[in-house]
């Protein structure tokens, strides 16, 4: 009993009681408050409902906070959390998931018939000109991990969540700076086609080189306002 | 026969003539006020629209500034609130006479009553000056075609009568009387926190109808549909700070953060768009005048039954999901520049206070303080709504409230599923 007493104390006089070890002074520290949810240092939570934030470009990132903010985009509790920062703030928190290189979760076997999942490959690369559909790739780039600085990567993204944004897309519930060129192209594709699309672009693993291209891989398909200087 | 036939028509009409009295009287109310002191300012009247945080209510989430259309929840119904840019959907063509008559008796330039939900029973207070000031730097706002959104109010909540009784009950106009015995900066603090910053449109203690006792009610109540509890300013067990330096309260004010003090929810909102514009002068005065308030002891609802084993599951959650942050022992951590990085639990008011509101919503929905220039890059919490059920939450908040030196009484998941549906209210 005194022994205990006695390394208590001196516990206490290392200053093991009282406060405990200070933290980094870090963003990494303070973004503990988005991996909550997002995951370990925003590698996406294993629900797929919270997407990946490490390694997505910094641009795309600062817009989603500010969508989420200014209620084009609606989640009570994200909008709620971040409506007392300030745009300096978020842009650093932005700038901070964007500078993580961490690897990828596997991709989740695709289960559909190939000729599907080739039709999907089709409007992935090509798109549908008949119906004013840009091919993915056009904005997303050739290896489909996203453009600097505004577009986001699809791969490494779960089904549910790329289904769930496709949809809140269409019903409005998604939007993004005028003009919202992503809600026009979810609003042209069918169900099956957004079904297909899914299925391909979380069944396929990341490249060699997961990261963003520089730039768009040629002249912009579409006039997007989240994309505006 | 004839004669009490005669005395029941003469009681009808006076009866119907009764409402019609009581409109013609509240819209027709005499003004006293003395002339303006001061030529007009567009500098005064931005520093007081700052101030007074016009823009807090007048701007709907991501829309355009003091445009309206913000959705107010209220135990009534939902009140959206009305542009005030100069276009014709807002204040348009309106004379300084006009606005005054807004903001000294609550009446738009048709003579229709304003809601209660604008707060003028705080904005009565404001000098002639500087609402003539407020009234020239609004027009010359660019202008926002917004026509405003019908309200959703239940009943008759929304008639000109229901408002004019509600008026004849708890509204009294008049500019701000200093008060003798105190000194200009007190006075100035009385003036702005009674006024124009319209402190006691949350802080107040309000009734089943909604009035309060007058624009220095600061006895704290539920926000019906925002999901927090406006703490009391008189109690120090509270909100009060008669008891912090002034140094301490003046940061906090400007900052939203002193020391292990941080602005939460609602008042980091209030912080970011009134208290952190206030000038050095105005900080002091607030400070001076909200730290010799006086002290009344909240009542104190019987808590909830002690249940050992709920404490015991919440010590266990707290090991698991707070003490990395916020300390074993509930002592809060700094970081390694020595700023306050997560505040310390034990002997915080917003464990301790009598309603569990503010802690059962921190739990759930997390939280930052306000990014503001002295304190731009605060720590936050994440939301615990995916990890902590009902049960769960009642069993923490019973072992915070219960441990690390408190006794402020037990919560049980009722009271939690209570809390939650109150914030749900629209």
């Amino acid at each position: 009993m005194l022994r205990r007493s006695l390394l208590a104390l001196a516990a206490c006089l290392l200053s093991l009681c009282g406060r405990a070890a200070p933290v980094p002074d870090t963003l990494a520290q303070r973004a503990l408050a988005c991996t909550g949810c997002h995951g370990k240092e925003g590698r996406a939570a294993p629900d797929g409902y919270y997407p990946r934030l490490a390694g997505k470009p910094a641009g795309y990132l600062y817009n989603q906070l500010l969508n989420f903010r200014d209620g084009r985009r609606d989640y009570g509790l994200m909008s709620e959390l971040i409506a007392p920062l300030s745009d300096a703030y978020l842009k650093e928190l932005a700038g901070h998931f964007a500078s993580l290189d961490l690897p990828y979760a596997p991709p989740q076997p695709p289960a559909l018939p190939a000729p599907e999942l080739a039709r999907a490959e089709k409007l992935v690369r090509s798109g549908d000109a008949a119906r004013k559909l840009p091919a993915c790739t056009a904005c997303h780039g050739e290896r489909l991990t996203g453009t600097q600085p505004g577009v986001p990567g699809l791969l490494g993204l779960s089904r549910d969540y790329l289904n769930g944004q496709l949809g809140a897309w269409r019903s409005g519930q998604r939007q993004a700076q005028a003009p919202d060129c992503m809600a026009t192209i979810a609003k042209a594709l069918t169900g099956a086609e957004i079904n297909a699309l899914t299925h391909y672009l979380a069944g396929r693993p990341l490249p060699a080189d997961p990261h963003a291209a520089a730039a768009l891989p040629g002249p912009a398909p579409m006039r997007c306002g989240g994309l505006q200087p | 026969m004839m004669r009490r036939l005669l005395i029941g028509l003469t009681a009808l009409a006076a009866l119907a003539a009764l409402p019609l009295a009581l409109l013609a009287w509240q819209r027709n109310l005499s003004d006293t006020t003395p002339p303006p002191a001061a030529p007009v300012s567009l500098t005064r009247g931005a520093y007081l629209a700052a101030v007074g945080n016009c823009a807090g209510c007048h701007t709907a989430r991501g829309g355009a500034r003091l445009a309206g259309g913000r959705p107010i929840p209220t135990p009534f119904g939902t009140v959206f609130s009305s542009n005030l840019t100069p276009h014709a959907t807002g204040l348009a063509g309106w004379s300084a006479d006009d606005f005054w008559r807004a903001l000294h008796f609550g009446q738009s330039r048709d003579g229709r009553l304003l809601l209660p939900a604008h707060p003028v029973t705080n904005t009565t207070l404001v000098t002639r000056e500087d609402a003539d000031s407020l009234h020239a730097w609004l027009q010359a706002q660019p202008a926002v075609d917004a026509p405003r959104r019908a309200h959703e109010l239940r009943g008759f909540y929304g008639s000109q009568l229901a408002i004019a009784a509600w008026r004849a009950l708890y509204f009294k106009p008049g500019v701000y009387r200093p008060d003798p015995a105190r000194d200009t900066a007190w006075n100035r603090g009385a003036y702005l926190a009674q006024g124009l910053t319209h402190c006691s449109a949350c802080h107040a203690g309000r009734g089943a109808l909604g009035g309060d006792q007058g624009p220095a009610d600061f006895r704290g109540g539920l926000l019906a549909g925002l999901g927090w509890t406006a703490p009391s300013l008189l109690d120090p067990l509270e909100a009060g700070v008669q008891r912090w330096p002034d140094a301490t309260l003046q940061l906090w004010l400007r900052d939203g953060q002193a020391g292990a003090h941080a602005a939460q929810g609602p008042m980091a909102e209030v912080v970011l768009g009134s208290t952190a514009a206030l000038n050095d002068a105005d900080l002091a005065a607030m400070s001076a005048y909200l730290r010799t308030l006086p002290e009344q002891a909240v009542a104190r609802p019987e808590p909830a039954k002690a249940d050992l084993r709920r404490r015991e599951r919440g010590a266990g959650l707290y090991r698991d999901h707070c003490a990395a942050c916020h300390g074993e022992q509930g002592e809060g951590r700094l970081d390694d520049s020595g700023n306050p990085a997560y505040p310390p639990l034990a002997g915080s008011r917003l464990v301790t206070q009598a309603s569990p509101t503010n802690l059962i919503r921190v739990i759930e929905r997390g939280g930052f303080a306000p990014a503001t220039a002295g304190h731009p890059r605060p720590y936050g919490m994440p939301p615990f709504a995916g990890v902590l059920d009902a049960a769960d939450m009642a069993a923490l908040a019973s072992h915070l409230r219960q441990s690390l030196g408190h006794a402020a009484g037990d919560v049980d998941t009722v009271e939690v599923l209570r809390l939650k549906a109150a914030a749900a209210v629209h």
